[in-house]
């Protein structure tokens, strides 16, 4: 009998212990000092980071939880006060603007790099309003397979323009400024650096030499790297690490880019404010801006060159230079006043209608050839119709100026009349570039029947 | 007199109530309350009609309505043949089979179209090779036809395990009646074997069509928007997570789905399916002519070439050091499983203990239900079906929003921890939008079953408790093995819901160490390793449990036979 009681006890006990312990694994290893990171920052990087700052604060954990932006910030604005994560590090400024417009941002002026400047360019840098910082420097431009454009005798762009022509039909790799942050500032900095007409005809002609507009930005580099599409638009580590780690890619700045700050900030009603600073402060000291150094990461670092003398490899870019190279005062609050315009009118017209949209650059391009050195007055007028069907922004520049119409967009869509309204006009410019897609289509068949 | 309300089945039904109520309709209620009102709070269908008037939504819905349907056409055709191969004749390595006609699941679907694109893309090594070759390229991955092609490949494995467990369970007694009546071939097939298998071939089916029609990995993988689900996303997942037109169509699309599967329930109904006798008798198993033999083994090499190449350009991406534009990768190397066993061995534990338990959940859940609807005559139990499938067209991202917000704060009792930030909340997620693929598995497996069978346990004394542990399950056991399955190796693979309620490294799953690695512009090599690790994983884990049900099969077998002789 009384064995078996023991046993019993025994069970009991040992189901006591696995039941605690399964409880305290529920836990968070709970000591004070744990700062979490969220961020859209690659691996290698966190990684980088991670060891260095808990080597020097070995009081401190830091645990990185990757989302991407979005997930990031609707990841915070869920969680509750005081059980929130401490800093939030992402390229994407529009992020942080969401962020601090919904006060879950914690400003810290007393986290600071006296020898980081103000400004880039003629771009601050730092938020205005304090609330985040920014930490590293990021270029736009375009990356290409140099074995991917040897096989297809493509030479390597430079510029923008050079991805408009027809040799490029279909071997271009972009993504939408409403599924990427650096999108958006790409096609902002292209609208402000040509105009808004001759910025959406680039955007219009350069998308309908896409073969696919992918899901995310990480989609474009990816596809270059693995030989998929021959170039497309990126952020420029994406495309300075891909060299190096290996692949025949290559990156190269236009003179249409805009050099902009990536940022980080404490969030507001975080656990551990005081140790969430300690990881900005590291990120902004010097030491924390080497780091970005290291050619798998191969961002720009925020502190001068001079500050971080020797460190820096030969030939790596020099954001300074860039910026006084590049043609675009890029202009944050007209980027913000057009933001939801922008993407919609992306979207809309070519992201959901990348199809058609390469039909009629197709048929263009084909009327083009067989017109080519035939002098036809007729056909060259039906063509440059079609041209102008296929490749002018639905919304003018004058409408894009607006404010009435601005004021729209910027209304919530939570109210059904406005949300009506919205989609009602996207639907109408969503029919409207279908129509004139496949009007430019039959147009530039017209053309090319002249030419026989 | 039997009550209306008798207490064993009334309290299973409010425990399982419960648990959809707390998990499921409050969470994505909260959420979708977005869809009905404005910025005020009042209610409105305004958004509803915005829905309708954009062309683009029509549009949408119409290419993903054909996606699925031709999905399911192609699913059925690489399924059924293989499910009856493997039942009907002697075969060697049927079990190998079925373990292979798993492995498309068990690849997170972005993960598969980013396989498939490096094997069968516009630069993939079939078209390098083909144009090298020939001068040609087969635009196989292109818009919609690319997105029916890898959904195809990927979610036939749904047909065919159900079916494969409905052909198992058909009484041989039929087939020999009706061959002894003179009939053979596709004859026998088409009027005998394949009718009284309908219960797993509609639940199969249906889960392709309302799967595939609410996926949206593949087309945005694939890069086609002009779809309903990625539609949703890209609203919900913009900055403005507020837009409520990804609501709407959330809550279109889950009605959809309702709609389908009440459309498969309505198929099956007032028509018996069950046969008396399990196991005992099975189909007869015959030996294949030369012939036959050749187009079987043809048929069965073709398709599993098609499932794993796949998995082969996740194993050969895993070893590659650099691989762009050529066929194969132009070196290899063993860096990138060093990586992930140095930073992320914790991740497949945590896979297989997170969706052990989901699953385990799934199947009690399943078994439940399915007996209370086809066994009770509780009032509105159909709606315990409705609820639990609708968590199969949540997207994961509504749930796990609804989730956060609903346990906001919430501390998990006695402890001081969140319930939003402990790895709890992830099974349960698991465990939400995986019950379907269980539901339906025990669904087809009790339907199969003859309540005579239990009606002769109670007969002679049992209880129904006892009828049920007894009789009840060991006889639906197939079937709940392959809802286990199901529930477990979706789950490996879930990602959405994963990214939104993950709180901590620490606690995170494979799947998002693959999503996580595979964002890598320094190469995704890391994140295919952990892919194939686990593939291996879960295979293993299939593998084991289809041992598992072998062995009771042949216990039971055994034990009958004693009994016959005794």
């Amino acid at each position: 009998m009384l064995p078996t009681l023991r046993h019993a006890a025994l069970a009991a006990a040992r189901r006591h212990t696995v039941l605690a312990a399964a409880l305290a694994s529920l836990c968070a290893p709970a000591f004070a000092g744990t700062v979490t990171v969220i961020t859209s920052f690659p691996k290698e990087l966190t990684q980088a980071y991670k060891t260095a700052f808990e080597k020097k604060h070995p009081d401190i954990k830091l645990e990185i939880l990757n989302k991407n932006t979005v997930a990031g910030i609707a990841y915070v604005r869920e969680t509750a006060i005081g059980q929130r994560p401490e800093v939030f590090w992402a390229s994407a400024p529009d992020a942080f603007e969401v962020l601090g417009r919904d006060k879950l941002l914690a400003a810290a002026p007393e986290v600071d790099n006296p020898a980081i400047p103000a400004k880039i360019g003629n771009y601050p840098i730092n938020d205005p309003k304090g609330f985040y910082k920014g930490q590293a420097l990021a270029g736009y431009g375009i990356m290409y397979n140099t074995r991917y454009l040897k096989a297809n005798k493509l030479t390597a762009p430079k510029e923008w323009k050079d991805l408009l022509g027809h040799e490029w039909f279909g071997h271009i790799g972009t993504t939408s400024p409403s599924r990427s942050g650096t999108m958006h500032l790409t096609v902002e900095t292209i609208l402000q650096g040509e105009g808004w007409d001759a910025g959406w005809n680039t955007l219009l002609r350069m998308s309908a030499n896409a073969a696919s507009v992918t899901e995310r930005s990480f989609g474009v580099p990816d596809g270059v790297n693995n030989g998929q599409f021959g170039a497309g638009p990126v952020i420029d580590f994406f495309g300075l690490a891909g060299r190096y780690s290996g692949f025949p890619v290559d990156f190269v700045y236009p003179t249409v880019t805009s050099i902009v700050p990536a940022n980080i900030a404490v969030i507001d009603g975080s656990k551990n404010p005081s140790e969430g600073k300690k990881f900005v402060a590291f990120t902004l000291s010097d030491e924390g801006q080497q780091l970005l150094l290291d050619p798998k990461i191969s961002r720009l670092p925020v502190l001068p060159y001079a500050k971080l003398a020797g460190k820096v490899p030969q030939g790596y870019p020099d954001p300074e230079a860039i910026a006084k190279r590049s043609k675009v005062q890029f202009d944050p609050n007209l980027s913000e006043a057009r933001y939801y315009v922008v993407q919609s009118m992306f979207d809309q017209t070519i992201t959901f209608r990348l199809k058609e949209l390469q039909g009629a650059a197709r048929a263009i391009f084909e009327a083009e050839k067989k017109l080519a050195g035939k002098a036809s007055p007729q056909a060259a007028e039906l063509l440059k119709e079609a041209r102008g069907l296929a490749f002018t922004p639905l919304v003018g520049s004058d409408l894009a100026k607006d404010p009435r119409f601005l004021e729209l967009f910027a209304k919530s869509k939570k109210d059904a009349a406005v949300n009506k309204e919205i989609t009602g006009l996207e639907g109408s410019w969503n029919t409207k570039a279908k129509a004139n897609y496949e009007r430019a289509v039959t147009l530039a068949q017209q053309a090319a029947a002249l030419a026989r | 007199m039997m009550s209306r309300f008798p207490l064993g089945p009334s309290l299973a039904a409010l425990l399982v109530l419960a648990f959809l109520g707390l998990f499921l309709i409050f969470p994505v209620g909260t959420v979708f309350h977005s869809a009905f009102v404005n910025s005020d709070g009042s209610f409105t269908l305004g958004h509803f009609s915005a829905f309708f008037d954009q062309p683009l939504m029509k549009e949408s819905f119409i290419n993903s309505l054909y996606v699925a349907v031709m999905s399911s056409v192609f699913a059925a055709i690489i399924a059924v043949p293989l499910a009856y191969f493997t039942v009907r004749f002697e075969f060697r390595g049927a079990l190998l089979i079925q373990t292979l006609g798993v492995l498309p699941l068990i690849m997170p679907p972005f993960v598969g179209a980013v396989a498939l694109q490096l094997i069968f893309g516009r630069s993939g090594s079939v078209n390098l090779l083909l144009d090298e070759w020939f001068g040609v390229s087969i635009p196989i991955m292109d818009g919609l036809n690319g997105v029916i092609f890898v959904e195809s490949l990927h979610y036939f494995p749904f047909i065919l395990m159900n079916l494969t467990v409905a052909l198992r369970n058909i009484d041989g007694a039929m087939e020999e009646a009706a061959m002894n009546l003179g009939t053979r071939g596709w004859r026998l097939f088409s009027r005998v074997i394949f009718p009284l298998a309908l219960p797993g071939f509609v639940a199969g089916t249906s889960l392709v069509f309302v799967k595939v029609f609410d996926d949206l990995g593949t087309p945005l993988v694939l890069g086609t928007t002009n779809m309903l689900a990625p539609q949703a996303y890209l609203r919900i997942t913009q900055v403005g997570l507020e837009d409520p037109m990804g609501y709407v169509i959330s809550v279109i699309m889950i009605a959809f789905s309702i709609l389908a599967l009440y459309m498969s329930a309505r198929m099956l109904k007032n028509r018996d399916y069950s046969t008396t006798q399990k196991g005992g008798t099975a189909i007869q198993r015959r030996r294949l002519r030369p012939v036959e033999s050749m187009l079987a083994y043809g048929w069965i090499v073709l398709v599993l070439l098609l499932t794993l190449s796949p998995h082969i350009g996740v194993l050969l991406l895993s070893f590659a050091k650099v691989w762009s534009f050529a066929p194969l990768p132009d070196a290899y190397t063993l860096a990138h499983y060093e990586t992930v066993f140095a930073d992320s061995s914790n991740m497949i534990g945590n896979t297989l203990l997170y969706c052990g338990l989901a699953a385990g959940i799934d199947v009690v859940l399943g078994t439940a239900i399915a007996y209370l609807i086809l066994r009770t005559r509780l009032p509105a139990r159909q709606w315990l079906d409705w609820a639990a499938s609708a968590a199969l067209a949540i997207p994961g991202i509504v749930l796990a929003i609804g989730f956060l917000r609903t346990f906001k704060g919430v501390e998990i009792p006695f402890t001081d921890t969140l319930v939003t930030s402990s790895w709890i909340i992830i099974v349960i997620a698991y465990a939400v939008r995986r019950l379907p693929y269980a539901l339906r598995a025990c669904m087809a497996a009790l339907q199969q079953l003859n309540v005579s069978l239990e009606e002769a346990a109670e007969s002679l004394g049992a209880g129904k408790l006892s009828t049920i542990r007894r009789i009840v399950i060991p006889l639906m056991a197939g079937g709940i093995l392959a809802g286990f399955v199901t529930s477990f190796i979706t789950a490996a693979v879930e990602l959405s819901a994963t990214i939104m309620l993950v709180s901590r490294e620490s606690q995170a799953p494979m799947s998002y160490g693959i999503y996580l690695y595979m964002q890598s512009v320094a190469g995704r090599g890391p994140g295919a390793a952990l892919g194939v690790l686990a593939v291996i994983a879960v295979a293993a884990g299939t593998y084991a449990s289809h041992l598992l049900v072998e062995r009771t099969a042949a216990r039971l077998r055994a034990t009958r036979a004693q009994e016959h002789e005794s």
